[in-house]
């Protein structure tokens, strides 16, 4: 593959069609810049701030936009809020739609045949995989994004977290439990 | 068309791998194949419908023995193909063979950041209202479009409730074969996972997909 794919670049900067600086561009954005800790502040924000919490779930792609994340793939924003009662879970079954802007780029699990063919089906047996179970009669709602609109899970705030400043709320934010596929951190969990 | 990768629902692939936060890619040329479908698309010589489409009609053989940049790769020289920009045989012999077509747009470097923060948004104005409101009960077509959909099977025939309205966007049917993008109400319709897989579902799970206004009808 690696010659494959070189070779391709080469033609396709002979022929003029990409500018390989643009390329490096692209790569350093979503390898250094573009990540979950967007999606962190967004969650953070929205734990301590409940006039910003009511602005995400009543218009996510502009409470989003307000913190500086736009663009591609993360157009038209849906924020879904986990609750004591339900654990919301997001997938792409048909490819790998997912909001770059707060997440990145996809985890290559998100975009594996096994997430996608069995997180509709059977999402505890998934999350069994994540090494998470939730109680038995817990509802959970699966969004499957078949369409433009991306999908951030805002996960419950974990107790013991009273008085943090966003800062610190922050680093309880994990990846997967914006996507559904983890809870967030506990206050053990990461240092004061 | 009922391809490869509408996965909903299929089994044996076994168990997922979960992966530290960093990990976004397991070969350096991946992020190649990532950095040209990107640069690519941004010549506007196809749009992210037939980007998709070019994907997920590969020969499930195909589709389903590749790794995923694999598939990005195998849609790129497709499309380039297709529009005679790089031929089969010059990928095959790795060199240019045949001068290139111009092209009225190059993503620069410096054009990046401002062509990823405009992004490709797919609302369009609203001309008409919508059909169903929130609480109606839809049912999803039994319909099995040979061209491209995102109307994902598992989910055709099934009796649902509409939960979300999202205004009217690009119809992806249409844009993917290169047609006017005739916005329709783009609607999230929730299933009991009862409604989708039987009686041995989960009782407490309810799958929810994003269905343009003509892939339902009122039940």
């Amino acid at each position: 593959m690696e010659l494959r794919v070189r070779a391709l670049e080469s033609i396709l900067v002979e022929k003029g069609y990409v500018d390989p600086a643009a390329l490096d561009v692209l790569i350093e954005t979503y390898e250094t810049k573009v990540g979950p800790h967007n999606g962190a502040q967004v969650v953070a924000k929205a734990w301590s701030d409940p006039a910003y919490r009511d602005w995400l779930r009543r218009d996510a792609t502009a409470a989003i936009v307000s913190l500086g994340y736009a663009g591609r793939q993360g157009e038209h924003m849906v924020a879904v809020e986990n609750t004591p009662d339900t654990h919301n879970m997001v997938v792409c079954t048909l490819c790998s739609c997912y909001p770059w802007p707060v997440l990145g780029l996809p985890p290559v699990w998100y975009k594996s045949a096994a997430y996608r063919s069995r997180a509709v089906i059977d999402p505890r047996g998934v999350l069994k995989d994540f090494g998470v179970t939730l109680p038995a009669d817990k509802q959970i709602k699966l969004w499957d994004s078949t369409a433009e609109v991306r999908y951030l899970v805002i996960p419950e705030r974990p107790p013991g977290t009273e008085g943090w400043s966003e800062e610190r709320l922050a680093k309880l934010v994990t990846r997967d439990s914006m996507i559904g596929t983890g809870l967030a951190r506990n206050p053990d969990e990461v240092s004061p | 068309m009922n391809g490869a990768a509408d996965m909903g629902g299929m089994m044996g692939f076994g168990p997922v791998q979960p992966e530290p936060e960093h990990v976004r890619f397991h070969a350096a040329w991946e992020k190649r194949v990532l950095a040209m479908t990107l640069a690519m698309g941004a010549t506007g010589q196809w749009n992210i419908d037939q980007s998709r489409s070019a994907r997920e009609s590969l020969p499930p053989p195909q589709y389903l023995a590749k790794s995923y940049y694999e598939i990005w790769l195998a849609g790129l020289e497709r499309l380039m193909a297709e529009r005679g920009l790089v031929s089969a045989e010059e990928i095959e012999a790795g060199r240019v063979l045949a001068p290139p077509k111009q092209l009225p747009r190059i993503l620069k470097a410096e054009a990046v950041p401002a062509v990823l923060a405009k992004g490709g948004p797919t609302e369009r104005e609203t001309t008409q209202p919508a059909r169903f409101k929130i609480g109606d009960r839809v049912r999803a077509k039994n319909m099995h479009p040979a061209g491209h959909t995102r109307l994902p099977r598992y989910v055709r025939g099934h009796v649902g409730i509409v939960e979300l309205l999202h205004g009217m966007h690009v119809f992806p049917d249409a844009s993917a074969r290169g047609e006017a993008e005739q916005p329709q109400w783009l609607y999230t319709v929730r299933f009991a996972a009862r409604e989708l897989w039987g009686e041995a579902a989960d009782p407490t799970l309810s799958v929810s997909v994003d269905a343009w206004d003509s892939y339902l009808e009122a039940a």
